[in-house]
Formats: C-alpha cells, sequence, structure tokens
C-alpha cells in the first residue's frame, strides 16, 4: 500500500504488456517514457489541449491527468496502432488529403479522437463533429481543413 | 510525474473512508481533472491519493417512488448529458456539465468533483442550488445530508471532512416538477474555457406569468448564489420582455461581483443582467411559455 510501483497488465496497440509503473505516472509517462510511442505530445499537461488524446476501451482521453495505473485490465490505442502494415486509415488519409496537418503537433490527438468518432458509426453533422473535436487545440491550421478531413470520412458512410 | 505521496484504490466505501480518517493529509481522487492539475501548480509530496472509481455505488442515477432523483457523485459530465432521467426531469443539469471542458474531460470529470472542488464557477453548481439540491456525506460512522446553499463555505472551500466522501445528489420531485430551465455559460470560448459568468434559471408558468423562478448565478460573489430578491419580485409578474428585461436588473442585488483579471465589475453587472434576462427568456420558450410584447 506504501508502495511508489505497482504491476500493470494493458494491452496497447492490439499487443498484451505486463509493466512496472510509478503510481505518480501518467498513461502519458508511461506511453511516452516507458513504450517509447512518442505519438502521443506534451501540449499543455493540464488536460487543456488534447495533444496527448488516445483511446482507452475505445474512446478518447487526455492521457496526461489519466493515472498509468487506472490503464490496468484496459485496452490502450495511440496512433501508432492505426496504419496497419504501412498502410494508413482512411480518416490518417484525409488528414493528409484535406491539409489538415501543418506543424503536426496536434495531429495525433485529432486523428485518435476522430478515429473513435468514427467507429461510433453514427450519423452526425457538422456542428457534432466540431462538438466532439472541441478538446483539441491547433495553433496552424485554423480548424476548417480538420473539420473537412473528418467530415469527408464520417459523412462517407 | 506528480508529486504525491501515494496512490490507494479503495474497493469499499468503508475502505475509502476508513484510509481518509486514518491519513489526515489524504485527498480523495475521482476524475483526476482538478486535483492532477492542481498538483502540477502546488505538488503534495505528503498527500496520498485514495481513488475512488471502482465504487459502483457511486455511479448510480435512480427514482424512488416518491419521485426523487438520485445521482451518484462519480457520474461523469458524459454520463449526464445522455442519461434519461436526467434528461427527462432535471434536462438543465446535464446541460450545464455539456458546457464543461471538451469531449476528453468530460468522460472522466465527474459531478462530485466538481462541486467538491468548490470553485465559484463549476458550471454544475448552480443548477443544482436550482434544484434546492441535498448532498449525501457518508463516513465510516455514518451519514449527514447537506442542502447544497449551506455546502460551500467561501472560495474554493466547501463542508465536507477530511473522513467524507460525497456519494449522492438528491433532488426531491417538488424541486423539479412543472419547472422549464436554461442555464447560460458566458465565456471567451465555446469549450475548454471557465464560466466568467454562470446563469441558471427555472421557471414554472400559470396562465401567462411566473409562478414561480430560480435563479443562480456562478462567479458573481464569493460562492454561488440563489438572486432570492429577484426571485421574490418575479413571482405572479407577467411573462414580457421588460419584466424579464427587469428580474435581470434585480439579481444584481443579491449578486456582489468584483473586479479581476478576467473581468471587469462592471462588465459582470452587465453579464449578469443580460444573462439573467436571456436565460430566463430561453427557459419561457422551452415552456412553450406565452409572451407578451
Amino acid at each position: 500500500m506504501g508502495d511508489k510501483l505497482r504491476r500493470i497488465e494493458l494491452t496497447v496497440n492490439g499487443r498484451k504488456k505486463e509493466i512496472e509503473v510509478d503510481v505518480r505516472e501518467s498513461l502519458l509517462d508511461l506511453i511516452r517514457n516507458r513504450l517509447e510511442l512518442t505519438g502521443a505530445k506534451r501540449g499543455c499537461e493540464v488536460g487543456e489541449c488534447g495533444a496527448c488524446t488516445v483511446l482507452v476501451n475505445g474512446e478518447a482521453v487526455d492521457s496526461c491527468i489519466y493515472l498509468a495505473v487506472w490503464a490496468d485490465g484496459k485496452e490502450v490505442v495511440t496512433v501508432e496502432g492505426l496504419a496497419k502494415d504501412g498502410k494508413l486509415t482512411d480518416m490518417q488519409q484525409a488528414f493528409v488529403d484535406e491539409g489538415a496537418v501543418q506543424c503536426g503537433f496536434c495531429t495525433p490527438g485529432l486523428v485518435m479522437s476522430a478515429t473513435a468518432l468514427e467507429s461510433r458509426n453514427e450519423k452526425l453533422s457538422k456542428d457534432d463533429i466540431k462538438r466532439e473535436l472541441s478538446g483539441h487545440l491547433c495553433r496552424c491550421t485554423g480548424y476548417h481543413q480538420i473539420s473537412k478531413a473528418v467530415e469527408k470520412v464520417i459523412d462517407s458512410e | 510525474m506528480f508529486e504525491f505521496s501515494e496512490y490507494y484504490e479503495a474497493s469499499s466505501l468503508d475502505e475509502a473512508t476508513e484510509f481518509l480518517a486514518k491519513n489526515p493529509r489524504a485527498k480523495i481522487i475521482a476524475g483526476g481533472s482538478d486535483i492532477l492539475v492542481e498538483i502540477r501548480e502546488h505538488p503534495m509530496p505528503d498527500s496520498a491519493l485514495v481513488g475512488i472509481g471502482r465504487l459502483n455505488e457511486l455511479k448510480a442515477i435512480s427514482i424512488d417512488s416518491e419521485g426523487t432523483l438520485s445521482i451518484g457523485s462519480m457520474t461523469t459530465f458524459e454520463q449526464l448529458e445522455k442519461n434519461e432521467l436526467i434528461m427527462k426531469y432535471v434536462p438543465m443539469l446535464g446541460e450545464s456539465g455539456g458546457t464543461i471542458g471538451g469531449p476528453q474531460l468530460r468522460r472522466v470529470a465527474t459531478l462530485g468533483g466538481n462541486i467538491c472542488n468548490g470553485a465559484v464557477s463549476a458550471d454544475t453548481a448552480t443548477s443544482l442550488f436550482d434544484f434546492n439540491t441535498r448532498l449525501v456525506l457518508e463516513n465510516s460512522g455514518g451519514r449527514r445530508i447537506v442542502d447544497i446553499k449551506d455546502f460551500y463555505l467561501g472560495p474554493g472551500k466547501t463542508d465536507i471532512k477530511q473522513n467524507e466522501v460525497l456519494t449522492r445528489f438528491l433532488i426531491s420531485r417538488a424541486d423539479y416538477e412543472g419547472f422549464f430551465g436554461c442555464y447560460i455559460k458566458f465565456s471567451r470560448r465555446k469549450a475548454l474555457d471557465i464560466a466568467n459568468l454562470g446563469c441558471a434559471v427555472i421557471c414554472r408558468i400559470k396562465e401567462g406569468c411566473f409562478s414561480e423562478i430560480r435563479i443562480s448565478l456562478g462567479v458573481a460573489a464569493p460562492t454561488p448564489i440563489r438572486c432570492t430578491t429577484a426571485e421574490k419580485f418575479a413571482r405572479g409578474l407577467e411573462i414580457t420582455e421588460e419584466n424579464m428585461e427587469n428580474i435581470g436588473k434585480k439579481a444584481l442585488e443579491d449578486a456582489r461581483p468584483r473586479d479581476s483579471w478576467r473581468a471587469s465589475r462592471a462588465f459582470r453587472e452587465q453579464l449578469i443582467q443580460v444573462s439573467t434576462h436571456r436565460a430566463l427568456r430561453e427557459a419561457v420558450s422551452k415552456a412553450g411559455g406565452m409572451q407578451n410584447g
């Protein structure tokens, strides 16, 4: 109970992992420092920008304020887990095609939220999409191309 | 890494309250979106965090035979917005939770955390004030029930004791039946922002007049407040634009807005008047209400 280290089991991008974590680590610390998956970014580290967004049990969360120990028994998907054999997903390709990537810092987080949104298979309006992406800040694009990319994929279903 | 001393995951309410009692510096962590952010700013190397995320009894929303709504303290804002009982009986509460942060935050942040954090800008506080909500606080010895208006002691301070866990919110039928409401959050951004002014209004209408209204303001005083002067003034008034504007002006009499870097006092006063007026207007139109002039 007084230990700072704890053993957890989780699935990351489809692979089962057993890791010892410090109880004071965030999921972002775990992903970047221990697993060396650096797609998720340290933007604000206070849950205000979405750059650290990953999927936990299929839902987008800010990993910077999500304790690593909470991921025990859960399925985590990061941006590295999307493309298969080097082929981008439809959503990733749409981001590329619509010019939704400039510096790329916000991109992994946004792609994770957009991917989760797509997997809901719901009919969504433009406003619905905007609202679902409102947990992300982008300094470069002005958001328009991002919305277009996501609408392109979700509307086509 | 966050600077706290240790993490204890409680598997029962008793475990949580006992740990809190034995460790006077320990703090509860619910969704974590307030306390972990606080720890970044002000490390707590001597404090253990007690996780209550496994206590399923804190996540239930139900209604009893008398129509009293019980809302678990660990309900997330995403759950609150989508819950059928909330949407049916107290939709303004769900809507107010929906203005918080962004989708990722609303997935983990909880109603209990929003209130226990004690911030005067808490978006759900004003709705809970309007509904005369009661808070159930439990410790190893038993429980006590506190009215929300007595729970806020001052800026950032609430009446939760060290060995207590807030388990549920209770709203009686008499406090929600027949009311229509609107919550306005005034902030610079539409998401990921904190309210400069929060205004929650509910009203009952009879024959073109307000039979009862309740107005709560956030960020207009050291704690969230009910505008009792404006509420008394409004009772029985005919529903007109002019009267709603006057009720907005009356709301100022209960508020004590201050100058700060976020907004000047003059601006806050304008926000109070205009938001109250607009929220009333919106609540009236939800009631299918009659409006003259």
